[in-house]
């Protein structure tokens, strides 16, 4: 192991962790007001194709962002009428928007290349990485952390404003106890069914934008299940993080690591077989899940927002 | 008191509908303020219902409100407290995870995003000292004792200048010196000029508490009376629409055979220690054994390991000769025990489920509910309505689900469906916990009636009265043993209390004889 290696683990381990944060944020969001969102790995796929699509037909990567944040929109607000105007089962709908999702960015995939061709394989606008002058000079860590594209020193900035949104401000406090206790906002007069809304499309933009991530940005480029699962590695992070969106930072940079040691194992051509080293970051997050939730257990306050996945109706006898 | 009193609230003509039920038809009622004003009314009385029109919570079918004169209409509850009108729920609308700060910052009707932590804790300590409202605006909710959430709820009606206080059952949660201070807090707030609304069943609450009372019945007001000049005896007929007995006719025990004996049983408690200590008793048929006891002292236990529910760990259990220890359930139930249990929502009803389907839930295995594997619907509704009939149980319908039904009614279908499968033992447990006047009364009958038909009933109860009136023996647990049996026409309750205390009977009377030579 020399130095070049671990840099370069550490160069994908962020790359690889700001998509899985984007979207564990989204889900934090949604999941703090009280709605279950399984649907994370379909929007991050649609974030995926179709941001890739309009980015690759407008030649700008930030046109790709734009639809991106659109597609967040759309998804979001189909999750919420289902989940919360309607009171549908929460599991069910999101499910539903995995499959949904994987079937439709596939099919975008096959249709939306050059004359109706695929998009695997195409070369499109990207987020290129963008040095930072002195701050990527500081040994070992600088090429890591300050040598990336914009996504990424986006999250950077969104890192802080979450945390101090959620645990210092009102409106932090109202997103709180929505998940916490929706019977009691509402009797304090504030609207359970907006927050909720707006907290369910706010996060499908962020789960959208975590695809994007991927297509415009780590990836570059359009492959079939090009998420691999990511999402799902999401919604575990959330229940790592306790919804504290600190602790998930820990968690995707734990993840992003893994991903990044296997991918440098194989390029290294280690004995190991692939299969096991795919498996790798599944296995992982398995054995994470186990050991959180006992240890939480133990200590008694899981940090699970009281009022997840139960629709809010005002007007019912119990 | 009365220095000025002016009407704060008048409503007219409100009426309101749920699926089935008319919750409050043509409701009439004025509020004033520096005065407490006390909703009486049975469980589904409508009280409730009103008020959650008052607060904005529910919107009338018809009816107008009017506030010191101007008629208003509340969309949301956030209408309500604009105005001022603040309810305190009988399950508070706190969120547990949160400070009491916090929670009150929820309530602000401020938006921006600083929350003004400092200032707000200034003034909940000025509110504090105001009022004599004691609460640590650090603490979390979870972490105060229920006297101390209702003062957290108190406190932001308060901060946000409520005028208009509405607590529905406040006292149901406090224990009796709680219960005072929230008393001194209400005067200390009417006198301030507020006027207050407690929405209570409780005479006794009544009577301590308000001003005036105004009755609810069946979604009508019947009364309008000031508290000074009435009775609790005329309120609770008023209540309830007759006569209440506060003490049950019994005829003298007619005693037949053994039908439950009870053999030095031993059993363990969840965490595993001893809970039943050499318990050994025999109930006759037409018979009524009363437990008498502080809760946690084996009562549960012991109803537990008679039905199935738990095993014991030595002696023996015999139902009508045939020994059903450590039985399952379903052979206990076979052998002809019925079981009220303690925990009437959790453990006695499916409460999503219809009440033909609960009444039905232990008859469904026989004909002629079922003919080979079906089930007959026809002979279900039969079955259910003459259950509803002879039972008094107030539903809109037996397709009804049982959690809209009140507690008494719930508890009637309970005791319907197992006297009905019962074959001359029952074990009620709490049968008339959480019930009113009415409700209590009516069950309390059923217990009674069913020992003039011979059966024999082992009745556990934390209230003396209830064991008193309906026992032909009485035995009191302390710590899992038997402190003694009494008859309770010749013992005093001073003898029970200190038996429940742990002193075994032997030993009183012992002391007692000491003392008459002495």
């Amino acid at each position: 192991m020399n130095e070049a290696f671990v840099l370069s683990i550490l160069v994908i381990t962020i790359r690889a962790g700001t998509s899985l944060l984007y979207a564990t944020f989204g889900a934090i969001l949604t999941e703090r007001s009280g709605i279950q969102n399984l649907g994370v790995e379909g929007i991050m796929m649609v974030g995926a194709a179709a941001s890739f699509a309009a980015a690759y037909h407008s030649n700008s990567a930030w046109l790709g962002l734009l639809t991106a944040v659109l597609v967040g929109v759309i998804l979001g607000c189909i999750h919420a009428f289902l989940t919360i105007t309607l009171r549908a089962e929460q599991v069910v709908c999101g499910l539903a928007m995995t499959i949904f999702g994987t079937g439709l960015a596939s099919f975008m995939g096959q249709r939306l290349g050059p004359g109706n061709s695929t998009m695997v394989g195409l070369q499109g606008p990207a987020f290129e990485r963008i040095g930072i002058p002195f701050l990527r000079d500081i040994p070992y860590v600088g090429e890591a952390l300050f040598n990336q594209d914009i996504l990424v020193y986006l999250l950077y900035l969104l890192i802080p404003v979450i945390w101090i949104f959620i645990y210092k401000t009102r409106q932090g406090l109202e997103l709180r106890a929505v998940g916490e206790n929706p019977q009691a906002i509402d009797a304090l007069g504030m609207n359970v069914t907006k927050t909720r809304f707006t907290y369910t499309v706010l996060g499908a933009i962020f789960m959208a934008v975590a695809g994007a991530h991927l297509s415009l940005g780590y990836l570059q480029g359009w492959a079939d299940n090009i998420t691999g699962g990511r999402g799902w590695i999401a919604i575990a992070l959330v229940i790592f993080s306790t919804w504290n969106p600190l602790r998930a930072v820990l968690g995707a940079l734990l993840f992003g690591g893994i991903n990044a040691l296997q991918f440098r194992l194989q390029a290294a051509g280690t004995t190991l077989p692939s299969s096991f080293l795919n498996m790798l970051p599944y296995i992982v997050t398995i054995l994470v899940l186990v050991l959180i939730t006992w240890a939480e257990r133990r200590a008694r306050r899981l940090g699970t927002p009281t009022a997840l996945g139960i629709p809010f109706v005002r007007e019912e006898k119990k | 008191m009365n220095k000025s009193k002016t009407l704060a609230v008048q409503m007219r003509g409100i009426t309101k509908h749920f699926p089935g039920i008319l919750a409050n038809d043509n409701i009439d009622l004025d509020v004033y303020s520096h005065e407490i004003l006390a909703l009486l009314g049975e469980n589904g009385a409508g009280k409730t219902t009103l008020m959650n029109i008052l607060a904005g919570l529910y919107k009338p079918d018809a009816g107008q409100i009017f506030l010191k004169g101007q008629e208003v209409e509340f969309h949301s509850p956030k209408d309500a407290i604009t105005h001022g009108i603040g309810m305190v729920h009988q399950h508070f609308m706190l969120v547990e995870s949160l400070s009491v700060t916090d929670n009150i910052i929820l309530s602000l009707q401020s938006s921006g995003l600083n929350m003004h932590t400092s200032q707000v804790k200034k003034r909940i300590q000025e509110l504090s000292k105001q009022y004599h409202l004691l609460v640590d605006p650090d603490a979390a909710i979870w972490q105060l004792s229920v006297g101390e959430q209702q003062r957290v709820e108190i406190m932001r009606l308060l901060y946000r200048g409520a005028d208009i206080l509405i607590l529905d059952e406040p006292t149901a949660v406090l224990t009796p010196d709680e219960a005072t201070d929230l008393s001194k807090i209400l005067r200390k707030m009417t006198e301030e000029g507020k006027a207050v609304i407690l929405i209570t069943h409780k005479l006794n609450e009544v009577t301590a508490f308000s001003d005036r009372v105004t009755v609810l019945r069946a979604g009508h007001v019947v009364s309008n009376v000031l508290t000074k000049e009435t009775t609790k005896k005329e309120l609770a007929r008023l209540m309830v629409g007759r006569d209440i007995l506060f003490r049950l006719e019994k005829k003298k025990c007619k005693a037949g055979k053994a039908i439950l004996e009870v053999e030095h049983i031993h059993a363990i408690n969840d965490k595993g220690l001893p809970a039943l200590v050499d318990v050994s008793l025999q109930i006759c048929a037409g018979e009524i054994l009363g437990v008498a006891g502080v809760a946690g002292n084996g009562q549960r236990e012991l109803a537990e390991v008679i039905t199935g529910l738990r095993s014991l760990t030595k002696g023996k259990v015999l139902v009508n000769g045939q020994n059903i220890t450590n039985s399952t359930p379903f052979k206990v139930i076979n052998a002809g025990i019925s079981h009220v249990p303690g925990d009437r929502i959790g453990v006695g009803l499916a409460s999503n489920l219809t009440v033909s389907d609960n009444l039905v839930m232990k008859a469904y295995r026989k004909p002629p509910i079922v003919q080979g594997q079906l089930i007959k619907k026809r002979s279900i509704l039969q079955f259910v309505d003459n259950l509803i009939k002879v039972f008094q149980i107030k539903t809109p319908s037996s397709e009804t689900p049982t959690r809209l039904l009140s507690g008494g009614n719930q508890q009637r279908l309970i005791l319907a469906r197992e006297i009905t499968a019962s074959q001359g033992m029952l074990i009620a447990v709490y049968p008339s916990r959480g019930l009113d006047v009415g409700a209590t009364e009516s069950v309390r009958s059923i217990l009674l009636e069913q020992r003039e038909h011979g059966a024999a009933i082992l009745l556990i109860s934390e209230d003396l009265e209830e064991i008193t009136q309906l026992s032909d023996r009485i035995i009191v647990m302390y710590e899992g043993k038997i402190m003694g049996i009494v008859d309770p026409d010749t013992t005093n309750l001073e003898t029970i209390s200190l038996m429940m205390a742990g002193q075994a009977l032997s030993t009183i009377e012992k002391h007692g004889e000491e003392k008459t030579i002495a």
